[in-house]
């Protein structure tokens, strides 16, 4: 006997939304996540900026622009890199301690659990980035309500894809240690070159062709352009960059959504 | 309408070449308690992924309710609450809002869901404790909390794996005892794995399930009644030679189980003088009583429910 009112269908905004909302309030409970994901990056920010202050003088830099300056769009990545990561490492506890295998078997569409879970994790970034936008008049921007506005927008964007990058590693994985290797062999390495500490235009031509191609050089590119006027030679355009922060968004969801739908199917002997 | 809420017919599943499940054929019928009894590693868990829709077997089929686990997944999975063994359990969230969180998961929202977390909250007696961080509750009150995200949405079917894992004798008789009011109140069909005999010993029906087969089905009074009579168990130094000589002295056939000779009887206190008498000074020890499910299991499979444990 089937009862219509036990027939219960979720729907994908309710399920999305409470998982996005659970992520940000386990955030706000951890002290130390809080300040993990802000205080690095702020640390970083402060000692490569007056460490480099004004030593840092390439070519491509428009006159004037000091390395606070410079690295202040790379620390807003950082920010959104570092949480993404955190994020990420929260699908595999989730998976360890059961619960994802919970919400796995529940009538959710894998699209909707990948949203909230993407969503909420980006929201977690993005918020402490607009916490560190704080310091942009410190670093020598002054970008008026417009530009924040664009920027923001961008930052969520670029967060979004970060985040999505990071389960679709993690995903599968059953324990943390081996993404801490996913995250030192590739996450940081792809922040690292992205332009965020140096331009692409005086680096050597491996480095210039695997700057072209990683999608994080067109989200800094994107956040610094609408930060700024200044522009940095040999960046992306900000048309080109939006395309390529958005496309990467959708990809990495679209792909992790795709491996939370699998269900793993016995092998087959005699 | 079929009565049955499970029929599964001839699953087996291979994890590469070791064979997990062989072809298991089962019915559940609406409103009973069935247990999956059997040792680690006897197919329960995997049984239990399939019936849950989290893993798709080898070969047969399975249908839940009517709806077949392959292709109507998201059909059944609105209608069946599943505990697994490992805590679902979010620690750093309230109590209260695990089970706001599991209803979102199947579409309660308002009046109806406040109305349902706190119904059950105060049925499992955890009214006063709603509002507290999960990692502060003990294991009993965790599993009891894992009962309520099970049942959060109603369903017709509740999946548990090894229930009262971890809790102490105490806390296992106080979960099933809400669970049977639970079961009887709601008309709920339950479909428990265990390791445990006296868990399964609740149960209206069971299935031993040993290495991936089924070796037997059915009540645990018919299950016992396979042997009846008594089972004797005669500890010795050399039991091997023990078993030949009652063998040759009074022709009962009976076997060697983990160091110990194991007799079935109908008259079985009646003997036991008799046997201790016969063989001063080789028998260390001997039980005798009414046979237990494990006494089946040993009957149907030939070795000790622990043995395969350590295997």
């Amino acid at each position: 006997m089937i009862m219509p009112e036990q027939t219960l269908a979720p729907g994908f905004v309710l399920p999305a939304w409470s998982l996005a909302r659970r992520e940000v309030v386990r955030f706000f409970r951890q002290r130390n996540r809080v300040i993990g994901a802000l205080g690095t990056p702020i640390v970083f920010w402060l000692l490569f900026g007056f460490g480099l202050k004004d030593s840092f003088r390439p070519p491509s830099a428009p006159e004037g622009m000091n390395y606070l300056e410079y690295f202040f769009p790379g620390t807003l990545i950082l920010i959104l890199l570092f949480t993404s990561i955190f994020a990420t490492i929260s699908i595999i506890e989730d998976r360890r301690e059961g619960f994802l295998q919970a919400v796995l078997v529940s009538p959710v569409s894998p699209y909707a659990v990948v949203c909230g879970k993407i969503f909420g994790g980006t929201v977690i970034g993005f918020l402490q980035a607009m916490l560190f936008l704080l310091l942009a008049p410190f670093a020598g921007f002054t970008p008026g309500l417009v530009s924040l506005v664009v920027c923001a927008l961008f930052m969520f964007v670029v967060g979004l894809g970060l985040t999505g990058l990071g389960y679709l590693f993690a995903w599968k994985m059953e324990s943390v240690a081996g993404f801490h290797a996913i995250m030192n062999l590739f996450l940081m390495p792809m922040w690292l070159l992205s332009g965020a500490l140096f331009p692409s235009s005086g680096a050597g031509a491996g480095i210039r062709w695997v700057m072209a191609v990683n999608p994080l050089t067109y989200g800094l590119a994107a956040i610094r352009q609408a930060l700024s006027e200044h522009r940095v030679e040999g960046q992306p355009s900000l048309g080109i960059s939006m395309a390529v922060v958005v496309v990467f968004a959708i990809f990495t969801f679209a792909g992790t959504a795709r491996l939370a739908g699998q269900r793993e199917r016995g092998d087959r002997s005699e | 309408m079929s009565d049955s809420i499970i029929e599964t017919e001839s699953i087996s599943h291979y994890y590469g070449q070791r064979r997990a499940l062989n072809e298991v054929s089962l019915s559940v019928a609406r409103g009973e308690c069935y247990a999956l009894l059997g040792p680690n590693g006897g197919g329960k868990t995997t049984l239990f992924k399939i019936l849950s829709t989290s893993l798709l077997p080898s070969s047969g089929n399975a249908k839940i309710l009517g709806f077949d686990c392959e292709k109507e997944h998201f059909s059944i999975r609105s209608r069946i609450g599943v505990v697994f063994q490992n805590a679902s359990l979010d620690k750093r969230l309230k109590v209260r809002e695990n089970l706001e969180h599991q209803a979102h998961l199947y579409g309660l929202t308002g009046s109806d869901l406040n109305k349902r977390v706190d119904e059950l909250l105060g049925r499992l007696g955890l009214t006063d404790r709603a509002d507290e961080i999960v990692e502060k509750l003990s294991g009993g009150l965790m599993r009891r909390l894992e009962l309520c995200k099970g049942l959060i949405h109603s369903p017709e079917l509740l999946l548990f794996d090894e229930p009262t894992t971890g809790l102490d004798p105490g806390g296992r008789q106080d979960f099933w005892s809400y669970l049977n009011e639970l079961k009887n109140e709601q008309e709920l069909t339950v479909l428990v794995t265990t390791h445990y005999m006296e868990e399964a010993d609740r149960a209206d029906r069971i299935a031993f399930l040993d290495r991936g087969n089924l070796v037997a089905e059915g009540t645990p009074d018919s299950l016992k009644e396979r042997i009846g009579g008594y089972v004797i168990t005669v500890s010795a130094t050399d039991p091997e030679h023990l078993y030949e000589q009652i063998k040759e002295r009074f022709g009962h056939e009976g076997k060697v189980v983990d160091d110990a000779v194991r007799l079935e009887m109908p008259d079985g206190p009646e003997f036991v003088p008799e046997l201790v008498e016969s063989f001063p000074g080789e028998i260390e020890a001997v039980t005798v009583g009414r046979p237990t499910l494990e006494d089946v299991f040993v009957h149907l499979t030939g070795h000790q429910f622990e043995s395969v444990v350590a295997e």
